[in-house]
């Protein structure tokens, strides 16, 4: 379903906070400052989100930290966390060698 | 209803650009995007590649203006990394047909001014020493690159929305319509917008908006394929492409191999109304890096996605203004290879929109180029 969201400037500063440290995406080591940030700077969707920090993209594709991450965004929109679309999962459902996908013989 | 100077439909990068080029101008602009993302269609779905050899030379002015003068300071002026890298392009060959390719190639873009050559197996090897003993010839651009086509569509759209630009997603626009002879309304399910110039980048549905002011576009969409590896050791900084196109790709900064390709089957793929991956295409483009790449075979793919192309019947862009449609504007049908042209081709589009002088000669890329056969 696509909602129409209005994505003007807010005319508000970041706010640092204390655990802005705090690890959120363990594969790309990304923080939850830096998730924050990175709504304040207009990515409002969980594709946006993972596009520009690389977080739920690294080798656990997400399992791990996706709804973390997703409680992050839906709390700087100030919505409700099932407001907001997962981003696509993509195959292969677990990292596969390369050569395992190049062959196609029975 | 809701007023700008400027109206772009479509915020991929094009759209995302071009706002932003007239935002830095001083034009109030709003940016009308059909999907709940920004930057959703190929913008983040291909291969990163941003290069002049292979281009056609209709659309090369914009690929050598940007490399020139946007790529190597675009981090800079957007406030975003957008991981670029001018390491060159090699486009490999295996066999005297690829050779025969190749020299094509190179030939026809050497006459257009670019620094291009055709080097030999000993030289490829030198450039890159992953690449399989099978490579013999290569053509050589030292001035391609790569950039993170993801960070680079954002990074626009950050930048221009910092400077006013007014984003709207999940609008689609459902018609235009003229008021006193000249384009003037955007019609979406919500809204009315007004602006004096309207500006189409909104890929294969630019057709069928164009069509409401009697503009035909010939464009048909086709699906093609993407996959990335985990995080490797870092191997080389290049592009790569291959004379048969079986893939092309890069090493992001991150580590990871993001490397596009085609199974052959892709003007007749099926898809549901989304790009959805078809079960064939990563296979073929695995073949395809293992046999140019063989040290990538036990690399990890992570994720294969897909993304509809706006395919031009003649493979390149609509980059125009409308002579019989006062206030319309079309950047359009970019064909798979509009990212690496998407800087120069925003700042011109802003530059046609303002009634300035253009950087590049965009004569080839008119609207009114398509005729029928005599």
């Amino acid at each position: 379903m696509h909602e129409l969201v209005d994505r003007s400037l807010k005319d508000e500063e970041f706010e640092e906070r204390e655990d802005d440290d705090m690890l959120i995406c363990r594969c790309e080591e990304i923080t939850k400052g830096e998730i924050r940030r990175a709504v304040h700077d207009g990515m409002y969707t969980m594709a946006e989100i993972r596009r520009y920090l690389r977080c739920t993209m690294g080798l656990c594709q997400g399992q791990t930290c996706a709804k973390l991450v997703k409680g992050i965004v839906a709390k700087e929109l100030g919505v409700s966390p099932d407001k907001l679309e997962p981003a696509t999962s993509r195959s292969p459902m677990r990292p596969t060698e390369m050569y395992i996908i190049a062959n196609e013989e029975k | 209803m809701i007023t700008a100077d400027t109206i772009v439909v479509g915020a991929g990068i094009i759209g995302n650009a071009i706002a932003y080029y007239l935002a830095k101008k001083g034009q109030k602009v709003i940016v009308l995007e059909k999907s709940d993302n920004i930057g959703d269609g190929g913008s983040s779905r291909n291969g990163g590649g941003v290069r002049q050899s292979g281009r056609d030379p209709r659309e090369l002015p914009l690929a050598m203006y940007g490399i020139k003068n946007l790529w190597p300071y675009l981090s800079e002026e957007l406030g975003t990394e957008v991981e670029y890298y001018k390491k060159g392009n090699l486009r490999l060959g295996k066999t005297e047909k690829h050779k025969e390719i190749l020299t094509g190639l190179t030939n026809r873009a050497v006459a257009c001014g670019l620094d291009v050559r055709m080097i030999d197996a000993y030289e490829v090897r030198q450039i890159n020493p992953f690449l399989s003993e099978e490579v013999s010839c290569a053509s050589w651009c030292e001035t391609d690159g790569h950039a993170n086509p993801l960070l680079a569509t954002l990074a626009y759209y950050k930048a221009a929305r910092r400077l006013g630009v007014r984003f709207i997603t999940g609008e689609e626009v459902l018609s235009l319509k003229k008021l006193r002879g000249r384009l003037r309304q955007v019609i979406t399910a919500h809204d009315i917008y007004e602006a004096d110039n309207i500006v189409l980048a909104n890929g294969i549905a630019a057709r069928d908006l164009a069509a409401y002011v009697g503009i035909d576009i010939p464009m048909s969409s086709a699906l093609l394929e993407c996959l990335v590896t985990e995080a490797e050791p870092r191997m080389f900084e290049q592009m790569l492409g291959t004379a048969e196109a079986d893939f092309y790709g890069h090493q992001s900064k991150h580590g990871s191999f993001v490397i596009g390709g085609s199974s052959g089957l892709e003007a007749v793929n099926k898809d549901n109304g989304t790009p959805i991956n078809s079960s064939i295409t990563a296979a073929c483009i695995a073949r395809g890096i293992i046999k140019y790449i063989p040290k990538l075979s036990h690399a990890k793919i992570v994720r294969t996605w897909a993304g509809w192309m706006d395919r031009m019947v003649d493979g390149v862009p609509v980059i125009d203004k409308v002579d019989e449609v006062e206030g319309l504007y079309l950047a359009c049908g970019f064909s798979g290879h509009g990212f690496g042209i998407a800087p120069a081709v925003g700042l011109n589009m802003a530059n046609l929109v303002l009634g300035e002088n253009l950087t590049c000669d965009i004569s080839g890329l008119a609207y009114n180029r398509f005729a029928a056969k005599a």
